[in-house]
């Protein structure tokens, strides 16, 4: 059985953006264990010279004409939004002791 | 029985009935039997009986009415509807009001149907039985102590129980077919690129597909016919040209049609599908198909490849969700902060995934993971390919088995199992369809699959209703 150590849980869980509580960690250190074990599957497949696919559909790049649209209004997407000053997104500081 | 979208789009052409009675009376059920089933998210009585009296004015003033109008549709919760919450099941969305409409949910409407409300889903797509909705559970119209499937759960328990005529769900790993088995209704995933993902909430972009659920397959086909087609926001929709769907569903004659039987998905079958399955072959051999034993030998690595492939593409389209631009967002003292503390506000198995993405895509293991399924989903799309070289079309169960109790799949890995029918049909991008072929002992729905080549929605409607006109299945509703 693989085993996925709490500080890979942990590394993993900050690269995805993700706070988790100690007991979540703990389940998900076994459950994400038995699930890499799973898919050791994989490993055993011969896939020298095969391509990978990324796509269901063999499409090439579309290209429009680059031409201006019309899009959303400004003020139906932030009215959505959390936090709104002056047409922007406000989000905590960036850089230590900024506003 | 229940009438269905057909019927209802004839019938206010007609001026036998009404969009507004047709809506009121639509909403007179949902009212009755939703607080037991909890299909709906969100309805919205005001703007639905707003649109059915557009519906009705328009016809009485001799005006030309869609090939929908007036008939009450539901739409799963992952779909964009300008003005109406849309939450993907997920809390981080609570409260949520798009400003745009998903493309298949304009069409929709443009032909129109009537957007009742919002149907119950996993959250964002994520599950195989609805439980992961952050809201509440969806109990199956069958026998209310077991899950109607997912993730289109809502959508599949609401066409059953005729709380709608007919509902647009979406389908990265079988989250159509399976809910339409499950609750002995119609599901079809188009071809990938058939329907345009604009205004779908993305889970797994190279797998995503919207499509309709319904009672008949003929209803299911035409509400597949309006929304298929090239959309510009789409790149990867397709130019193709929509064929003639709803002349494929009244075609029922199946006369030369090669049916490939991959030995694959019979090789586990519950004993329980069995006769309902071998009643869908009997049902198209009688129509004049003649079956064919294909293999399909890289079926087993499906659920590996997909739960590496649809949980990294998930890792990154749910970055979005970081509580700046929509959404919920966390109390926090920097940017980091915010990003981590919101983001616990994602339910276990959306958490789950995006962990396993992560994992997988993680720099040192991206060709051990990623590119090796990318590679196992070039095997299992090229053992699709040989098939078609002796059949033209694939008859195989839908799930492994009828829907399951509450709770009964306890692990992660046995929910992924639930999977293994339906996952491959999306790794190659090919057309499915669930359609209903009997019930076990216990009365419990199973579905017979039929999947076709890419693009031939045509053949596998034609198929689908040619096994619906003979298994002679009665739905509940």
């Amino acid at each position: 059985m693989t085993t996925l150590s709490r500080e890979e849980v942990e590394a993993i869980a900050l690269l995805a953006r993700l706070h988790l509580e100690r007991d979540e960690a703990e389940r998900m250190q076994a459950e994400l264990g038995a699930i890499v074990d799973y898919f050791g599957a994989l490993a055993g497949v011969a896939c020298d010279g095969v391509e990978p696919m990324t796509h269901a559909v063999p499409a090439a790049v579309p290209l429009r004409a680059d031409e201006p649209e019309p899009s959303l209004a400004v003020a139906d997407v932030l009215r959505g939004a959390p936090a709104v000053r002056d047409d922007l997104f406000v989000v905590p500081a960036i850089i230590p002791g900024g506003d | 029985m229940a009438r269905g979208v057909l019927d209802i789009a004839r019938g206010v052409a007609a001026g036998e009935t009404t969009a507004t009675a047709e809506v009121d009376a639509c909403y007179a059920r949902i009212a009755a039997r939703d607080g037991e089933l909890g299909a709906y998210l969100a309805v919205d009585a005001d703007a639905a009986r707003a649109a059915a009296a557009a519906v009705d004015r328009a016809r009485a003033a001799g005006q030309p009415l869609g090939p929908l109008a007036g008939v009450p549709i539901s739409i799963k919760d992952n779909i964009v509807t300008r003005g109406l919450a849309t939450t993907a099941g997920s809390k981080m969305l609570a409260g949520w009001i798009p400003p745009y409409d998903a493309h298949a949910v304009a069409r929709l409407r443009a032909a129109g149907a009537i957007v009742v409300g919002k149907t119950n889903c996993d959250e964002f797509g994520m599950g195989s039985s609805t439980e992961t909705s952050a809201f509440h559970p969806t109990r199956n119209p069958w026998d209310a102590t077991r899950v109607p499937g997912g993730s289109s759960g809502g959508s599949a328990a609401a066409v059953a129980a005729d709380l709608c005529a007919g509902s647009l769900g979406t389908d990265t790993g079988g989250s159509i077919r399976q809910p339409a088995a499950l609750c002995g209704v119609v599901g079809i995933k188009p071809t990938y690129g058939r329907v345009s993902r604009y205004g779908a909430i993305a889970y797994a972009s190279s797998l995503d597909q919207i499509g309709p659920l319904a009672r008949s397959v003929a209803d299911a086909a035409a509400l597949l016919e309006v929304i298929a087609g090239r959309d510009p926001r789409d790149a990867t929709s397709l130019a193709a040209d929509v064929p003639d769907l709803a002349d494929a569903a009244r075609a029922t004659d199946v006369r030369g049609l090669r049916v490939g039987l991959p030995r694959e998905y019979f090789a586990e079958l519950d004993p329980h599908c069995r006769g309902a399955l071998d009643a869908a072959i009997a049902a198209l051999r009688d129509a004049g198909a003649t079956a064919v034993d294909v293999s399909l030998p890289h079926t087993h690595l499906a659920i590996p490849a997909y739960y590496v492939i649809a949980p990294a593409e998930a890792s990154s389209n749910l970055a979005r969700y970081d509580g700046v631009r929509y959404g919920v967002r966390a109390d926090a003292r920097d940017l980091l902060e915010l990003y981590t503390r919101t983001r616990a506000g994602f339910g276990t198995e959306v958490k789950r995934r995006i962990m396993l993405g992560t994992y997988a895509l993680r720099s040192g293991y991206y060709d051990a993971f990623y590119k090796k399924a990318q590679q196992v989903r070039t095997l299992i799309a090229r053992d699709f390919e040989a098939a078609w070289a002796s059949c033209d079309l694939l008859l195989a169960p839908t799930t492994p088995g009828p829907a399951w109790r509450f709770g009964e799949r306890a692990t992660p890995l046995d929910m992924y199992r639930a999977d293994i029918y339906t996952l491959s049909c999306n790794l190659a991008g090919l057309p499915g369809a669930s359609v209903p072929c009997g019930l076990t002992s216990q009365r419990l729905p199973i579905g017979a699959q039929l999947i076709g080549q890419p693009l031939d929605e045509p053949t596998v409607i034609r198929a689908a209703a040619a096994v619906e006109a003979r298994v002679g299945f009665r739905g509940l509703a």
